[in-house]
């Protein structure tokens, strides 16, 4: 039970904290449709192993499964979200993403600990200004997440196959809310379009 | 010098923003809503647990521009510097001091929240939608302040540049992005 009223019983998690107030929402959604969705030369799984990452180390369960299960679709493999997730500074991804990685867990703990030689880093391994700027944006957006699912008490099923469903929705369809909103009872199901 | 390069006399997010407006379009249609949108909490108290979240996490730019904007709201800055320094102790209503709990607890990670300190808003007359908008107000700014330092923006240091830049913001609310506020 999340610790407000209002909140709909059927939309476990976030979406039922951005469908409480639309207006708040909204703007949410459409900054994530940008980061993790737009064009970038960062690929939507290096993306989300970002959103996993930090969702990890603030603890915010929901957040962390369902961005784990996201990247796990779009990668095609498990290994690199566990790596990361374990040490980002030794996982087995490109060197780009491992010194993004790094400044994102940075941003996480808090925006002064990322260094000048951390930025450096990065362009060294070939990162451009966008990406160190979606990186720290990303990392930054996912600690307003987190504090948002959590400090409201969301419902945070336990269930595997709902995460996997929520990561169908959201690699196939994207962030944005379904023009028609959600199927009552069905929070992986857009209502029909 | 910021990680990134950002237009020259942009301080703080204003820099960022005109770096990717993409992005920054979205942010600001948030904090208009959250700060200035209609709220039975007066802008003054919300702009009061943006500043207090931008000062326990240390964020100079985050925490001066919206002291200063506080200050312009409710034409009082010992209000702000008291709860900067001691929400318990300022004087600010019971129901305030009660959000401010839960937003320093969800600045330290929400899963600090317990039901305990909703109650406790509650019980001092605080609505489901105030504790929703306390818990996302706090949240937003650890992004915020994330992305302001997380980047190594410019913070100036001079107050009265914050006051003349806080006066202007409290007036004209957040959706006026891209236009420069110039100190006189």
């Amino acid at each position: 039970m999340a610790y407000i009223d209002g909140v709909p019983a059927s939309l476990p998690g976030i979406t039922g904290l951005l469908e409480y107030r639309r207006d708040t929402g909204d703007p949410i959604r459409d900054l994530t449709q940008i980061l993790l969705r737009g064009e970038s030369t960062l690929t939507q799984g290096e993306r989300e192993l970002i959103a996993t990452v930090v969702s990890h180390r603030n603890g915010c369960r929901f957040c962390a499964t369902a961005h784990t299960a996201a990247a796990d679709l779009l990668l095609g493999e498990s290994t690199s979200a566990e790596a990361v997730k374990c040490d980002p500074a030794t996982a087995p991804v490109s060197g780009k993403l491992r010194a993004l990685l790094v400044i994102a867990a940075k941003v996480q703990e808090n925006g002064r600990r990322v260094t000048d030689a951390d930025a450096a880093r990065a362009r060294a391994e070939g990162a451009t200004d966008r990406e160190i700027h979606d990186t720290v944006l990303i990392a930054a957006l996912f600690c307003l997440y987190n504090r948002y699912v959590d400090g409201l008490g969301a419902v945070t099923p336990t269930d595997p196959a709902f995460y996997r469903g929520l990561a169908e929705r959201i690699v196939h369809r994207g962030y944005l809310r379904p023009p028609g909103g959600f199927a009552a009872g069905r929070p992986t199901t857009p209502a029909k379009e | 010098m910021a990680h990134i390069p950002v237009p020259e006399g942009q301080p703080g997010i204003r820099g960022l923003m005109s770096f990717r407006p993409e992005t920054a379009l979205p942010l600001n249609q948030l904090v208009e809503v959250l700060l200035q949108g209609p709220s039975a909490l007066t802008k003054g108290e919300r702009e009061l647990i943006a500043t207090y979240v931008s000062s326990l996490n240390r964020c100079k730019y985050c925490s001066s521009i919206h002291g200063a904007i506080a200050k312009a709201h409710l034409r009082d800055g010992d209000v702000v510097a008291r709860v900067k320094a001691d929400p318990e102790t300022a004087p600010i209503s019971a129901k305030l001091k009660a959000l401010l709990r839960i937003a320093e607890k969800v600045q330290m990670g929400g899963r600090n929240v317990s039901d305990e300190d909703v109650a406790a808003a509650r019980a001092e007359g605080a609505s489901d939608v105030e504790i929703h908008d306390a818990v996302l107000i706090a949240a937003a700014f650890c992004m915020f302040n994330r992305y302001v330092d997380g980047l190594a923006t410019w913070a100036p240091d001079d107050p009265e540049l914050y006051d003349q830049m806080g006066a202007h913001r409290a007036e004209t609310g957040y959706l006026t992005a891209g236009k420069p506020l110039a100190p006189k």
